[in-house]
């Protein structure tokens, strides 16, 4: 997957093509090695300034497409680079073990964490494998299940979400998907270790809260986090699923917009472009940023842990009288 | 060419009516159409005696149904939406509030209060289905949220009438938001050691069946009702199939174990009174030092005094 390959980032690929062209030509004499640098040189600036001037000014449709970007990486990725002794556990204990959320035991600079991921797949197979990060009750369950393993062994719950929502099937609605979700989201808010939640992608309304109700809420720059996804709200507002890149503007919900509704609390800067163009720089990101959440909430009393964690969602919202 | 045209004049199509019983005289059951006197239609609830169709109520229909005459105090009635997105689609979310208003005679899409069900008195929500579709935005939540604490405050069992499509997704993330406020809440009501019902009625589907509607410690839904996760719409969409008849019903989901009663409108009262009345004996049969034991989730075998 060409790392460019979004429609508005096409001039930005064709740049690229260019200059990886001109990188692999053979100069056949000194003039020609020198012109060769120069139309290098001048590419090279052209492009920054090209990313700079398209980045810069992303709509929050853009952002989407990013957040949603086949090479971006994903939980397993951020769970390799940023966690030892990673140890996966598997299943719900009640029906199966639902491949779109990965759940286990690890290390975080050396203490014991427990990890939670929601997980999309490299390719069509391996997204046909993880049901595209959309997950069944099952998952849910599964989740939870890893959620009390935490509490019950005094380990902080670190929990990656990227989901284009719950899996909207029969056999989810007969398992009770409803259920498996409210569940989760009342447990959560008084279990009692400290959970650090971070959208590293998509963040679809129901099924991202479902793993998503804890002391901190961190949001990578280029992920989304809302009610509906775009193309559901074009889909309901305008009976137009091509009206998606409105609903994107409308619905406020690239991670700026949540910081500015007061919802999120740290966004992890990615590298220019998103995370997928330098991976590494991204999961370092979050990894500083996890472990100061993590240090902080370490040294809080879990009675006033828990009481700051029902006020943050006990006060959301906007009132007012009329 | 005659008798050609005469065949397209015989093709006779039912219109299909709005669910929305028009006023006068004589109401039609939105689902069989069969005539039936408005009075005998309020006495009957909004029941069709035909077919057993119960009809869509507003809050205050439901409220005047539920709860003994008189007995209704409402709070928070006064509070009402913002737009914090500023949200527009083909028309701006503040006119569609404004619209739902003038419609609903509601400042929000739900009614909260105290009242008495057989004189018994509970902390109550009841969602209204014609504002917005009943869905949840920061306001909804608020109340409901307020309502779960007002139980707590007053040591009542708290009853929450579901009807509703989802979170309102004109407030976006704040919407979703509230799933987890008023599921913070059910908590505390639970670590509170007081019963949280849920009514499910038609329909109850997306953030609030995955919320507090499911979060009761008992779940009654009235019959036929509509009650998933998924709209239906979005299944198919997904499956690219037709889904079964009975499909996220009130009874296919008390079959798959999502529901505790089935319930008739008629029988809701004495259901009602008779789950609080059982759920609250120890609460209220213990001695004021003995009680509360929160959060055990077992019976104070110990504090439960001689039958009298």
């Amino acid at each position: 997957m060409a790392v460019s390959s979004l429609d508005f980032e096409k001039p930005l690929a064709e740049l690229e093509e260019q200059i990886s062209e001109l990188e692999s030509a053979e100069p056949e004499s000194p003039e020609d090695e020198t012109r060769l640098a120069e139309r290098l040189d001048r590419s090279r600036v052209k492009l920054e300034g090209l990313r700079n001037e398209l980045y810069g000014n992303l709509t929050a449709w853009q952002r989407v497409q990013i957040a949603r970007h086949p090479a971006r990486p994903h939980a397993l990725d951020y769970i390799g680079a940023m966690f030892t002794d990673w140890s996966e556990l598997h299943g719900d204990r009640q029906f199966g073990d639902d491949q779109a959320v990965v759940t286990g035991l690890a290390r975080f600079a050396g203490e014991p964490v427990a990890v939670i991921g929601q997980q999309k797949g490299c390719d069509t197979k391996d997204n046909i494998h993880r049901n595209f990060a959309m997950m069944h009750p099952e998952g849910y369950r599964k989740a939870m299940r890893v959620m009390r393993l935490a509490e019950k062994f005094d380990m902080p719950l670190v929990i990656l979400i990227d989901t284009p929502g719950a899996y909207p099937g029969i056999g989810a609605e007969e398992r009770g998907q409803g259920e498996a979700i409210a569940r989760n989201i009342m447990e959560m808010s008084t279990l009692r270790t400290p959970i650090v939640c971070t959208v590293i992608g998509e963040g679809a309304s129901g099924g991202a809260l479902g793993i998503g109700v804890g002391d901190r809420l961190l949001m990578m720059q280029y992920a989304w986090y809302c009610v509906i996804s775009p193309e559901g709200c074009a889909t309901i507002a305008w009976k137009d699923v091509a009206k998606a890149p409105a609903a994107a503007e409308a619905l406020r919900l690239t991670a700026a917009d949540l910081d500015e509704l007061g919802i999120v609390d740290e966004i992890i800067a990615e590298p220019l472009g998103g995370a997928h163009r330098d991976t590494k720089a991204a999961t370092s990101a979050l990894k500083v940023a996890l472990t100061r959440h993590l240090g902080e909430l370490k040294n809080l009393p879990t009675d006033e842990m828990l009481e700051l964690r029902f006020r943050k969602y006990r006060d959301v919202g906007q009132v007012a009288k009329p | 060419m005659a008798w050609f045209k005469k065949e397209k004049y015989t093709t006779l199509k039912r219109a299909k009516q709005k669910t929305k019983v028009p006023p006068g005289l004589v109401v039609r059951c939105p689902a069989c159409m069969e005539r039936v006197l408005k009075k005998t239609w309020d006495d009957a609830l909004h029941v069709c005696l035909h077919c057993g169709h119960h009809d869509r109520l507003g809050a205050w229909e439901r409220i005047e149904q539920l709860l003994d005459a008189g007995s209704f105090e409402e709070h928070d009635g006064s509070l009402g939406s913002g737009d914090p997105l500023e949200f527009r689609d083909t028309k701006p979310y503040s006119a569609r509030l404004e619209a739902a208003c003038e419609a609903t005679g509601l400042n929000e899409g739900v009614v909260c209060g105290i009242g008495a069900v057989e004189g018994r008195r509970i902390s109550i929500s009841v969602m209204d289905v014609n504002f917005i579709g009943g869905s949840m935005g920061s306001v909804v939540g608020e109340k409901i949220a307020r309502s779960i604490e007002r139980g707590i405050e007053l040591g009542l069992p708290v009853l929450i009438v579901c009807g509703s499509g989802g979170a309102r997704m004109q407030e976006g993330i704040l919407s979703l938001m509230q799933m987890a406020k008023t599921s913070a809440c059910a908590a505390r009501l639970a670590e509170a050691g007081l019963p949280l019902v849920t009514l499910l009625t038609d329909p109850t589907t997306g953030g609030v069946t995955a919320s507090f509607a499911m979060l009761g410690d008992v779940i009654i839904a009235e019959p036929n009702a509509l009650i998933g996760f998924a709209g239906p719409k979005v299944i198919e969409g997904t499956i690219k199939q037709i889904l079964p008849a009975g499909f996220q019903r009130s009874e296919f989901m008390s079959e798959h174990g999502f529901v505790d009663i089935v319930s008739r409108r008629a029988d809701l009262r004495p259901t009602l009174t008779n789950i609080f009345s059982i759920l609250m004996h120890a609460r209220e049969a213990a001695p004021r030092s003995a009680a509360p034991k929160p959060s055990t989730g077992k019976l104070a075998l110990d504090a439960t005094p001689s039958r009298v």
